[in-house]
């Protein structure tokens, strides 16, 4: 199936992973994955590999958008509001958007654990998405 | 020496008409005349192609052409900021002795969206695409953070608004001029959980300018009712910035680097308090960027009124609403104005220096000495001012 963005996220047998760059110098992480070299301003790495980031992490916050968001969104018909999270990835210190598949924002809390998935925009592509964590 | 603004609205007028009914109002105020001026500064509006990317021709075109030195510069919502910096420093350098701060803008309806076509290489772009994330998102996570870190309300954020738009029905320049009840805010539409319509600023129409002397210029102009920009500090984030931020995807990662004692919005406050050699306790009032109410109450630990957790509670003992000790958007905020990008911090500025001089009529601060504006852009832009007597 189409990504909606390439190189940002991988889905196999394994799961869906997040794709960052991880610096061989410092081990700083970044999503979305970076070229050149590190952003600690302090290291001069230029090595940066592609990593898999943790599948899991805590709601960090959470929010939803009641109105259709504009284009370049594609929104479904009939608009159902879009859930968003910002989810502190496990071990990584680093906190990461994506919209929430099968969860309002009435069942979200802050802290609260989520694992990665997938879910297709409204015109198809595959992004990443955040849900309850099995 | 001067400041002026066009009334703020939805007037569906070009931008260049604020600009420059607000450029003429700034050279009236300081009594000067637009030959004199040495040195002017556009802040940019977002429109594809000529003139929104280069607003320091255009206006000087609009005022016409009379071999002015210029500058143009964009920072999304603290393009005004920079503006007043670019101009600030030049002065400073001693390269001109003054010069004419304009921002105006007029919006389209709804989100503000991003610059148009297919561009999946701009993350301003992309957070559109793969998320819906329009700036309110931003602000909801903001806001749900704080509730979940403070217990702040829906109530404590329906109380910003309430405060700001009585503080707003008393400034002619504002768009909104009705004061509103929390029941109001609170029955408002919910747009992106917790904030409601009500919460959030409106796109605007406005437009502000300022007129920045040097002090030796001014006392030969016989100015009077001189305003000191004392600083304005325009910083980035110190690495790792642990605070999800417009228009990005993710934080910078604090697994290498802790993240800095100083979160990015109280370092710009900071950075401006070391250079004017003031503090928080010195503050007469102080401007804010309340794109949302809830970003209110950030801002006013940011800017260090209290510690973290607390500003809910000074703002139910009324110190930040008019007539309590150091009231915070007393020109009414975004909350009464709605965004102008351009032109936002510089109509901060020129509630500062009304304020300073004493002629804001009913929403006047008693004997004010010294006073602050924050404000922030998009990727890490943004700044503070601070003004004196």
């Amino acid at each position: 199936m189409t990504h909606a963005i390439e190189g940002w996220f991988a889905v196999d047998a394994d799961g869906v992973f997040l794709l960052g760059t991880r610096c061989a110098a410092c081990g700083t992480v970044c999503f979305p994955p970076r070229r050149g070299f590190c952003p600690n301003p302090r290291c001069e790495g230029e090595d940066l590999k592609l990593t898999r980031l943790p599948r899991r992490g805590r709601v960090w916050s959470y929010t939803n958008a009641c109105y259709p968001p504009p284009a370049p969104f594609v929104a479904a018909q009939p608009y159902e509001p879009v859930t968003l999270a910002a989810v502190e990835l496990d071990g990584a210190g680093i906190v990461v958007l994506g919209q929430v598949a099968g969860l309002t924002v009435d069942q979200l809390d802050v802290g609260m654990e989520l694992e990665l998935t997938s879910g297709p925009l409204a015109d198809g592509p595959l992004v990443w998405m955040w849900r309850r964590a099995s | 020496m001067g400041v002026g603004m066009h009334p703020w609205g939805k007037w569906g007028r070009p931008f260049l008409e604020y600009g420059v009914a607000a450029a003429r109002a700034a050279l009236r105020d300081a009594d000067i005349a637009w030959t004199d001026v040495q040195y002017v500064v556009g802040a940019d509006t977002i429109r594809n192609g000529y003139p929104g990317f280069v607003a320091g021709a255009s206006y000087a075109q609009a005022l016409g052409w009379t071999g002015a030195r210029i500058a143009s510069c964009y920072a999304a919502c603290a393009s005004g900021a920079q503006a007043l910096d670019i101009a600030r420093t030049r002065i400073l350098a001693g390269l001109c002795d003054v010069a004419l701060v304009v921002g105006a803008d007029s919006t389209p309806k709804g989100f503000f969206k991003p610059v148009g076509g297919d561009r999946p290489d701009d993350p301003d772009w992309l957070r559109f695409r793969l998320l819906g994330a329009a700036n309110p998102a931003y602000f909801g996570l903001y806001a749900r953070r704080r509730m979940a870190l403070y217990g702040s309300t829906p109530d404590d954020f329906a109380a910003v608004k309430v405060k700001n738009a009585r503080a707003g029905s008393l400034n002619p320049m504002a768009r909104y001029r009705k004061p509103v009840t929390a029941e109001e805010v609170l029955a408002s539409p919910m747009v992106a959980d917790p904030l409601r319509l009500m919460d959030i600023c409106a796109t605007s129409d406005g437009g502000a300018a300022v007129v920045l002397a040097s002090e030796s210029y001014a006392r030969r102009r016989g100015a009077r009712d001189l305003v000191f920009l004392s600083a304005v500090s325009t910083v980035t984030p110190t690495f790792p910035n642990t605070v999800l931020e417009l228009p990005n995807f993710a934080t910078d990662s604090s697994a290498a680097v802790p993240a800095p004692e100083r979160p990015f919005r109280a370092a710009i406050a900071y950075a401006a308090y070391e250079e004017a050699g003031v503090g928080p306790k010195d503050l007469s009032l102080a401007e804010v960027y309340d794109l949302s109410t809830a970003l209110e109450l950030d801002w006013m630990e940011d800017i260090g009124l209290c510690p973290p957790g607390e500003a809910d509670k000074l703002l139910r003992s009324g110190e930040t609403g008019l007539g309590g000790r150091v009231p915070i958007n007393p020109s009414g905020g975004l909350a009464s104005f709605g965004e102008a990008i351009p032109a936002q911090a510089i109509a901060q500025l020129c509630e500062l220096t009304t304020q300073l001089r004493g002629r804001a009529g009913p929403r006047q601060v008693p004997s004010p000495r010294t006073a602050l504006a924050a404000n922030q852009g998009l990727f890490g832009h943004g700044s503070a001012l601070i003004t004196t007597r």
